[in-house]
């Protein structure tokens, strides 16, 4: 539970966290429905549940300098550092106005204006990448901090304790958030994890080890900036982030693994809910709010699909660009 | 002109381009204070200092993505590998990472890194050690690929790795760096993609790269003096691989050798030789023939070691075939 209440900060930055949450949400369910349309093929990651962590934590950086990375499940982040919802939907549809201009894909997502540097669908590969971005930004100075995801499944790797090394023995402006959503694919954390405590194996490379609850943005939002800081200092830090995803793991997961009782338990805490029923119990939102942030994000999110349906698709001779620069 | 070894022209060429571009550094296991497990990196520590000659621990993985990572964020790292052997540990961030993140991003990023270090069969060093790891890089759309096979193309060629703003694999060879060559004096670059006409002749095609270069001369210079004249191309570049060269050298001698110390199967030399075969079908006038190393495991045993590798009786025997003559 945070220690810090709403009004430490303008009534905005709540609200604007609460929109992009709602946007993430909304955005997920819909993808989830075009998939089942067949408008989306391959793998798709939705990261329904999650919202607070990725919302929370970008919230926390200077997108002028400061870079993001993540895995597989990347729609969230890419929405959080301000990618337009039509770029993202059309990017699933495999069109050429995506972001990724139709070769990436739902697990590929990238903008470098906007310093999302992807959306990598090897289990922690992005860990060593983001390790160098923040390597660059200490070689030329620049002030900016790398935020690194990544899932639970992804702690075991060995390009996590390479990077968790790397960046202590040089001290780089990196912060490590694994999102512990509890289920590596279909195998929980704990049977897999010699220590469970992920921050106290962080602590192994002296790295500052932090435990957040990632369905509490103000906890997740508090924890990132003090990382953040650190991180900014020269210090690397790592969080971890205890959340939970609603859906399978991609979309052709029966989740034969978990109870429906426990994947209910959770949206009983549901992030989105948690943040409006505390702004509520503020006057920090009312009911018209709300209503117009729904509708503002469903507005939105239709207008990404419909942008998506009637944008052409690549044409043939882009299978030969992009690949050399 | 001086003579140079190779290391030393790899040297010049790192320490020119730093000189030039505060971008530029190299990250590698025992790169600085040991000046570079075979001191191909020498002085570099002294003259640049830590941030840019940067030893790593033992953590190939990391330390090569971490090289992707500054890549794409605005520098220009030379990751040495101690060898290519030890690369295989980092297959992954070169082949999913380095080679891909610019189509992934529909053409956002670029990835200007170097991966360099000995590559190929050495001497005593045993199966794991002693290894052509050629075709791996070669196969990956996204990277480039060159092996410098003479100390004036290892650095001309190095440089042009540096500035490129794709990721290139570089294969050198162990047995390469003390070897001696003439270098010009003055600043030059050998572009990535264009063949070498090492010797010119009429009778028959033979093309190589890297180490093998050296036991192909011994052969051509052997069938000279039998009147044999062996045209010489090497490829110093795999990946773009200069195919015009090749053909129009077959298409002028009608037979073609390829030498490649790598394995057999899918290799480097394999894939020329059916490019050959199928570009050049209207003017062979034999079988195109594939001296390769021994589809082995390395040995320690010298003897056996040598015997595992493409030599020059073994590239004589081929030409036997192909010039349909048992007298040579």
């Amino acid at each position: 539970m945070s220690s810090i209440s709403l009004n430490d900060y303008p009534k905005d930055t709540w609200l604007r966290m609460l929109k992009t949450m709602q946007l993430i949400r909304t955005f997920e369910e819909k993808a989830g429905q075009m998939y089942g349309l067949r408008k989306i093929g391959g793998f798709c990651h939705l990261y329904t549940g999650q919202e607070a962590v990725a919302t929370g934590m970008i919230s926390a950086l200077d997108l002028e300098k400061d870079y993001v990375l993540t895995a597989y499940r990347d729609h969230g982040h890419a929405l959080a550092c301000g990618i337009d919802p039509k770029a993202a939907m059309a990017e699933l549809f495999g069109k050429v106005t995506g972001v990724s201009r139709g070769k990436g894909g739902s697990m590929h997502f990238f903008d470098a204006k906007r310093h999302f540097l992807g959306g990598n669908g090897i289990v922690g590969a992005q860990i060593p990448v983001a390790t160098g971005v923040a390597y660059a930004q200490h070689y030329q100075k620049t002030g900016g901090v790398t935020l690194c995801f990544f899932g639970d499944g992804a702690f075991h790797q060995g390009a996590l304790h390479e990077s968790f090394n790397l960046a202590r023995i040089w001290n780089l402006p990196i912060v490590y958030v694994v999102e512990n959503n509890q289920w590596g694919m279909g195998t929980n954390w704990k049977k897999v994890s010699a220590n469970p405590d992920f921050a106290e194996t962080a602590k192994a490379y002296s790295m500052k080890g932090y435990v957040c609850d990632g369905l509490d943005i103000l906890d997740v939002y508090q924890t990132a900036q003090e990382a953040v800081a650190s991180a900014r200092n020269g210090e690397p830090a790592f969080i971890e982030a205890r959340t939970y995803r609603y859906k399978g793991h991609s979309m052709s997961d029966p989740q034969k693994y978990r109870t429906r009782e426990e994947v209910d338990a959770y949206k009983q805490r549901d992030a989105i809910l948690l943040l409006k029923s505390r702004l509520e119990a503020a006057n920090m939102l009312s009911q018209e709010d709300w209503d117009t942030i729904v509708a503002l994000c469903e507005t939105a999110v239709d207008e990404a699909v419909s942008f998506a349906e009637k944008s052409p698709e690549p044409a043939p001779g882009e299978l030969f660009t992009d690949i050399f620069a | 002109m001086s003579e140079l070894t190779y290391r030393e022209a790899l040297n010049r060429a790192m320490d020119e381009e730093m000189a030039r571009d505060g971008n530029v550094f190299i990250i590698g296991e025992e790169v600085g204070e040991y000046d570079g497990a075979y001191k191909v990196s020498k002085g570099l520590l002294a003259k640049y200092g830590p941030e840019r000659v940067r030893d790593t621990p033992i953590a190939e993985l990391g330390f090569t993505g971490l090289g992707v990572g500054a890549a794409i964020a605005g520098l220009r790292p030379v990751v040495e590998w101690m060898t290519h052997n030890f690369a295989l540990l980092a297959l992954d961030q070169v082949v999913n990472n380095a080679a891909k993140m610019r189509q992934m991003s529909g053409g956002q990023l670029k990835v200007p890194v170097v991966f360099r270090g000995p590559n190929g069969p050495a001497e005593y060093l045993a199966a794991q050690h002693s290894q052509s790891f050629a075709a791996y890089w070669a196969h990956v759309p996204g990277l480039k690929v060159v092996a410098p096979a003479t100390p004036a193309d290892a650095y001309g060629l190095l440089k042009s790795a540096i500035r490129d703003d794709n990721p290139v694999v570089v294969l050198e060879a162990e047995m390469m760096y003390s070897w001696k060559g003439e270098v010009p004096d003055h600043e030059y670059l050998v572009p990535i993609g264009k063949a070498n006409i090492v010797r010119e002749g009429s009778d028959l095609t033979l093309i190589t790269f890297s180490k093998p270069l050296r036991v192909t001369l011994e052969a051509a210079e052997a069938l000279a003096q039998k009147g044999i004249q062996a045209e010489v191309i090497d490829l110093r570049s795999i990946r773009p691989l200069d195919e015009e060269t090749l053909y129009a050298s077959v298409r002028k001698t009608g037979r073609c050798i390829v030498i490649d110390e790598a394995w057999p199967m899918a290799s480097v030399g394999s894939h020329v030789a059916w490019l050959i075969s199928k570009n050049c079908f209207d003017t062979l006038d034999a079988q195109v023939e594939l001296v390769s190393g021994e589809d082995v495991p390395m040995p320690y045993n010298h003897g056996l070691e040598l015997l595992a590798q493409p030599s020059a009786p073994k590239i004589i025997d081929a030409a036997k075939k192909v010039l349909y003559r048992e007298d040579l």
